[in-house]
């Protein structure tokens, strides 16, 4: 398989991935396409013993992460600092469906991107450790947290304060 | 001995990242701890929430936009360095094959047929160049003109493709099947389609004028011969395309 076809083959996955991240169709489409397109420009450096999915993965993390740092209208409190009343509330599957990605976005990117790399595209920890460039330890413990809050998320109590920016 | 379980084992154990011996570990531990079992439940929920949520998009089409272009890929590796054989094959068959005996071995429909195949390879080779598509720019084309018309022997110009919206970027001087060497001129249109026009000199006669058609690797080569060169137009765009512009070329040549 030519090095154009494995990226091709990995195109789907990269649109899921965008998908969950942004929250948006589009967006994410053009994410997938920067993606693409930093990946062939740098076909040159990738190291044939890296697997081709994390090494994408992370192309499409440091491009988001660029992106947002560029223009930054909702910043984050922690995660840690909020306040959290946990309220079990009895909810059917395709109300937590809708508010599945709602809830997605709330979490902190870092956490975001840890719980979706496991969750979701079900890669190692080490490699999600790769992809992401942080310690394994700090993958295990954003993904902790990850779980938690969205668990209070969902469990419809926790909303955390964003602050909008006007630009 | 069992090492105590920890989070990070219950986290692994709900994805399925466990060594088998310590899966099992966990598995015992979790019988007896129900509240953590819920709480690993929960976690794989959550998971399968995700792949409920977003599975769908593996199935979409891929918008056309997100497909590479097939020049843009690695292969362009394996050009480069076919091209570099191919050159260097050339530049020894010449030493071995100079004098007469040239002139026997090589007929003119032989010598024709690798015009496209040439024209393709040194297409391949400069058209992804990002930094250095040509060696001289249409913005010195004065100079790349009386250059290249000295090396090659013989007055050339480049056509003026901008009625069909290519804009010259320049041109190079790449080794020949002769010392002459062979020009290769590169026009690009707003959508960055590139084209190359490749200029042999001393062309065989053909038999016939007119025009002959290639593909070679994706790339769609129209040539001719017109007087003492031989022209090849090479390009991505389609061969309707190309033939449009090809005809355009040889219009320009043959006032």
């Amino acid at each position: 398989m030519s090095g154009r076809d494995a990226i091709v083959a990995e195109i789907p996955r990269l649109r899921r991935y965008a998908r969950a991240l942004t929250g948006r169709a589009d967006a994410a489409d053009d994410l997938v396409q920067d993606t693409l397109t930093r990946a062939l420009e740098k076909w040159h450096f990738w190291q044939r013993e890296r697997e081709l999915r994390p090494w994408l993965f992370s192309i499409m993390h440091n491009l988001h992460v660029d992106a947002l740092r560029r223009s930054h209208p909702v910043v984050f409190c922690d995660a840690d600092d909020l306040p959290i009343s946990v309220q079990r509330a009895e909810q059917h599957d395709a109300l937590v469906l809708r508010d599945l990605e709602r809830s997605l976005a709330l979490l902190p990117l870092e956490q975001r991107e840890v719980l979706l790399l496991v969750g979701l595209e079900e890669l190692s920890y080490a490699e999600v450790a790769r992809t992401l460039a942080i310690p394994p330890g700090t993958v295990m413990s954003r993904l902790a947290r990850a779980r938690a809050r969205l668990r209070e998320i969902l469990a419809g109590a926790a909303v955390p304060v964003l602050k909008v920016v006007k630009k | 001995m069992n090492t105590p379980i920890s989070e990070d084992d219950l986290h692994a154990h709900a994805d399925g990242q466990l060594a088998p011996e310590r899966q099992t570990q966990v598995e015992a531990w979790l019988a007896v701890h129900p509240e953590q079992r819920a709480q690993v439940d929960a976690w794989r929920e959550q998971a399968a929430a995700l792949h409920r949520q977003f599975d769908a998009v593996l199935d979409e089409p891929v918008p056309a936009r997100l497909l590479p272009p097939p020049a843009a890929d690695h292969w362009f590796d394996a050009r480069k360095a076919a091209a570099v054989a191919w050159l260097m094959l050339g530049g020894v068959t010449g030493f071995f094959l100079r004098g007469e005996t040239v002139q026997e071995l090589q007929q003119p429909l032989a010598a024709m047929s690798s015009l496209p195949r040439q024209a393709a390879i040194a297409h391949a080779v400069f058209v992804p160049e990002v930094r250095h598509p040509v060696e001289v720019g249409a913005d010195q084309e004065a100079h790349l003109v009386a250059w290249l018309s000295k090396r090659l022997g013989s007055e050339l110009k480049p056509p003026q493709l901008e009625a069909a919206g290519y804009k010259l970027m320049g041109g190079r001087l790449l080794p020949g099947d002769s010392k002459k060497g062979v020009a290769q001129f590169m026009y690009e249109n707003a959508a960055r389609d590139r084209l190359t026009l490749y200029v042999q000199p001393d062309a065989p006669t053909a038999d016939g004028t007119g025009f002959r058609y290639a593909r070679e690797d994706g790339i769609d080569v129209f040539y001719w011969v017109d007087g003492r060169f031989g022209y090849a137009l090479s390009g991505s765009t389609g061969r309707d395309d190309m033939l449009r512009l090809a005809t355009l070329v040889y219009r320009q040549h043959d006032k």
